[in-house]
């Protein structure tokens, strides 16, 4: 009775643990390709220490693969590294490189195919084509890899460079914790729904930092998104909630910290948008809340264009823009309310904390600056000052029903 | 001591000064008479080097200044000045012409003849017209130089500094000084002057010592010599611009 | 020269004008700290004050003091001291003296905050560097303006005419300019209005300090590299060096040829 009990815990230890086996030069197994032959599902593979060359690797078991410090595997023609096509895999603590442009097909140095339930935890995918690829893909987590593509990359066209975590039509997914630069796109997003991103790193990647398509009911919260062509591109998406990210210094002509085009029903809470060319670009999107947002030294905070309906923008902090609003002829129906704008004139005799008089955030200066990009130079000169007040005195061009009626005497955040 | 060769002076299309040629030499006192835009004052003036001769040369001691400054060392000059530099006491204002003037200086002997003592700490621009010409006199005169040059010395002055002052010259030129004055007022000039040099519409009319010019005119004191001179050369319209 | 230097400089730091233009920045630097609390938005509206007042206290500063030294300058030149060390050191006075009250009025505030240890610094460090060049500047057109007209009426008149010009009237044309021409390229009609001017030269370098951001955001290839990379930072500080030398340099010519 006894070694039956022994026996069926082990049994059962090793269903759920499985088994150990171990890659190096000196052990049992010398190859990959040998070890995984053996594997069972639930089994552990320990690759130790040492450089691999190996070719596509396909996963069609449960199994776990761990590397240790410096495990290292190259792919051997600059093929895709592995292929998980299998659920319940989880690849943890390996190296990975060589996977080379390819212009007919996206080699990452991980794809993970037509399954659910694997974990890509804290590897380091260095100069691959595409690094961490995710094809109708559920219930995965990808935690705390270090993604570097190759430098060049912002010099390359698009179709030269790929994305660092690719995922298409995905569902429940976690991406968090992951480092990522040098990329086209440092987190590319098709088609994926209910997942989240957060505490993301996505920086100098030539494109997007993070990017959208026709993904619903996302979020993603308190990633840094910095030095990209543009911050985070979300389009034609719906319900993403987007929460206490930074995003700086994406800078460049048609640089945006965020792009929004075709966007229902977004919330957008809790950001801090610095220096960035522009903050918010928008386009086509409606019922959007811009909550509790920090604007600072950013080029342009907001610029709507093309009809944007139904917004809130409340109790954001416009910090030192050189441009707080620009909005195109069609913006209806948008409420502005207890921002603090730092340009705001006026004053507060009920002490109140909120001002006496509504602020107009739209200058004629950005309309000239429209016009006659070259103005830009005339920005805080004494002369468009005096455009803009006499503008403000009685406005010809800029929209009088763009205003905030309750701007704070202070800042909010 | 001053040489003018043939000196022309131009303001524009105005010919003010017109071939001048002019010696003068000390020791003495010589009173350098004319009417308004006579030219005396741009003859000074060039000769100090503020206004720049149009042709001709000035000498002083036997070299041209023009385009110089360092024989201004040995020159006394007193201006017409009513406008100090306002924040700047009067004892700062000796100290710095003390500084860009150096050697030896007689600043107590001008501080007691106008009785300056109570003054020196307070600013220029809150003292009295007739204090700051005492100032500017102290100024001008406080150095031992051979030559001093008078622009208007009596204005502003009361008549008891005036007497002080007209001692003080007396005994430099006891002192082998060479001293020229212009002023308006004809009395200080025939109380002072042993030559006189006549200025009129930019040339010399007179240049001599001050019985030839009383004898050339036949009048007794040099107001009428002078009536005389402006009427018979009948550039004179009515009395208004007898005024010299 | 030096002791020219020094005592018009005891001159004008005692003079009332200075002391009120001194304390007017001593007021309005510690009513911003106080009503914001916030020395990024303290500077930038130090800098809109310091684009517009600086180059009009300049030279009304400049013109009147030397219509009132007129005659203390023809003193000088009774001795035996150069005409150039005369104006220089009259000169360097005055402007020693505007910068000076630009340094205590606005740098005693804002360094008793803090701002030596905050992260706008350097943006603190350009906008006084630009407020004593522009001093420099414009007091320089001043000694200019009023060695050419001895008219004191006219000399002033012409002194606010030229701020007027400069700080307002050539952005109006400059804007113009760059409306009706719109359709053609700009950028090197667009850099030389800015090397014309020193008051536009001033602030495109607080610009490049202040509003990166959106300079980033022009896509002209001349224009974008001369704001965005050091060539531009080179150029302009060389434009407003010659904007000191060349009126220094004409302001010795008129000097050496002008009667008294």
């Amino acid at each position: 009775m006894k070694i039956l009990c022994i026996a069926i815990s082990f049994l059962s230890w090793t269903s759920i643990f499985g088994n150990r086996i171990e890659v190096c030069p000196t052990c049992a197994f010398t190859t990959i390709e040998e070890a995984y032959k053996s594997c069972e599902n639930g089994d552990t593979l320990e690759i130790k220490a040492g450089i691999y060359k190996i070719p596509n690797w396909k996963i069609q078991k449960s199994i776990v693969v761990r590397g240790e410090k410096n495990t290292h595997l190259i792919s051997q023609s600059g093929e895709e590294i592995i292929t998980v096509e299998k659920s319940n895999v989880t690849i943890q603590n390996i190296s990975f490189s060589g996977v080379v442009t390819n212009y007919l097909k996206e080699n990452a140095a991980i794809r993970v195919k037509r399954c659910k339930n694997v974990n890509i935890l804290n590897n380091t995918i260095i100069d691959c084509f595409f690094a961490i690829y995710l094809e109708r893909t559920k219930h995965t987590k990808v935690y705390g890899n270090t993604i570097n593509g190759n430098k060049n990359n912002i010099d390359r066209t698009e179709a030269e460079s790929g994305n660092g975590i690719h995922a298409w039509h995905c569902d429940s997914i976690l991406i968090a914790q992951n480092d990522i630069m040098h990329h086209r796109d440092g987190i590319y997003l098709e088609f994926v729904n209910n997942s989240e991103m957060n505490d993301n790193r996505s920086h100098d990647n030539s494109r997007y930092g993070l990017h959208y398509m026709f993904s619903n009911d996302d979020s993603y919260r308190r990633n840094i998104i910095e030095h990209n062509g543009v911050g985070v591109a979300v389009m034609f998406s719906r319900r993403i909630i987007m929460t206490e990210n930074t995003f700086a210094h994406n800078w460049g002509h048609a640089a945006y910290g965020l792009l929004l085009k075709e966007i229902y029903d977004a919330e957008i809470s809790d950001n801090k948008f610095t220096e960035n060319t522009v903050a918010i670009f928008v386009e086509g999107s409606n019922r959007i809340n811009y909550l509790r947002n920090s604007f600072r030294k950013n080029g342009w905070a907001i610029k709507f264009s093309g009809g944007c309906e139904s917004n809130k923008i409340s109790n954001n902090d416009f910090l030192y823009n050189s441009i707080d609003l620009v909005v195109s002829s069609q913006l209806n129906n948008n409420t502005f309310n207890g921002n603090y704008w730092s340009e705001y004139t006026g004053y507060d005799l009920d002490n109140n904390k909120i001002g006496d008089v509504p602020h107009y955030p739209v200058k004629l200066y950005s309309y000239i600056h429209n016009q006659v990009p070259e103005s830009v130079v005339l920005m805080r000169s004494l002369f468009v000052d005096i455009l803009n007040f006499a503008e403000k005195v009685s406005p010809i061009f800029t929209p009088k029903d763009v205003k905030d009626d309750a701007p704070k005497m202070n800042s909010n955040l | 001591m001053i040489s003018f060769q043939n000196l022309n002076k131009y303001y524009k299309k105005n010919h003010v000064i017109k071939g001048i040629t002019l010696s003068i030499n000390g020791p003495g006192i010589v009173a350098l008479l004319g009417p308004n835009g006579s030219g005396k004052t741009t003859l000074l003036k060039s000769f100090l080097g503020m206004v720049l001769p149009s042709s001709g040369d000035i000498l002083f001691n036997g070299e041209s200044v023009l385009k110089q400054y360092s024989y201004r060392k040995q020159i006394s000059y007193l201006s017409q000045i009513s406008r100090f530099p306002d924040n700047l006491t009067v004892n700062e204002l000796i100290s710095f012409m003390k500084e860009i003037k150096p050697g030896k200086t007689r600043e107590h002997q001008f501080i007691q003849m106008f009785n300056l003592q109570q003054e020196l700490e307070k600013k220029m621009g809150s003292l009295s017209g007739g204090t700051r010409q005492k100032v500017n006199i102290t100024l001008a005169l406080m150095h031992d130089d051979p030559l001093i040059i008078l622009d208007e010395p009596s204005t502003g002055l009361d008549p008891l500094s005036l007497k002080e002052l007209k001692k003080f010259i007396t005994e430099e030129r006891e002192r082998g000084k060479l001293i020229v004055i212009t002023t308006h007022i004809l009395s200080l000039a025939e109380a002072l002057a042993d030559d006189i040099i006549f200025l009129l519409e930019g040339h010399v009319f007179f240049n001599g010592s001050m019985s030839a010019l009383l004898n050339d005119q036949g009048e007794i004191n040099l107001e009428n010599a002078i009536a005389h001179i402006l009427k018979s050369t009948k550039k004179v319209k009515d009395a208004e611009d007898i005024k010299i | 020269m030096l002791k020219i230097l020094k005592y018009s400089f005891y001159e004008m730091i005692r003079s009332r004008w200075i002391f009120i233009y001194s304390g007017f920045y001593l007021i309005a630097s510690m009513a911003l700290l106080l009503l914001s609390n916030d020395i990024s938005k303290v500077l930038i509206s130090l800098t809109n004050i310091i684009i517009i007042l600086t180059p009009l206290i300049g030279i009304l500063f400049g013109t009147i003091y030397y219509y009132n030294s007129k005659e203390f300058i023809q003193l000088l030149m009774a001795q035996a001291l150069s005409r150039w060390s005369i104006f220089t050191g009259m000169y360097l006075g005055l402007a020693a003296a505007l910068c000076i009250s630009i340094l205590i009025g606005i740098g005693i505030p804002l360094i008793a905050y803090g701002v030596l240890g905050s992260a706008e610094l350097s943006l603190f460090l350009l906008l006084i560097t630009m407020a004593c060049v522009l001093s420099i500047v414009f007091s320089l057109m001043a000694f200019l303006i009023a060695l050419k007209f001895d008219d004191k009426v006219k000399g002033l008149s012409i002194s606010i005419f030229v701020w007027l010009f400069f700080a307002i009237i050539y952005d109006g044309i400059f804007l113009l300019l760059l409306l009706g021409f719109k359709e053609y390229p700009l950028d090197k009609l667009t850099i030389s209005m800015i090397v014309l001017n020193p008051i536009d030269l001033a602030r495109i370098l607080i610009l490049m300090k202040l509003d990166m951001s959106a300079m980033m955001g022009y896509t002209g290839a001349v224009l974008s590299k001369f704001l965005g990379k050091n060539i531009g930072m080179i150029i302009i500080s060389f434009s407003l060096l010659l904007w000191v030398i060349l009126p220094l340099w004409t302001i010795r010519r008129v000097s050496m040829k002008k009667d008294f």
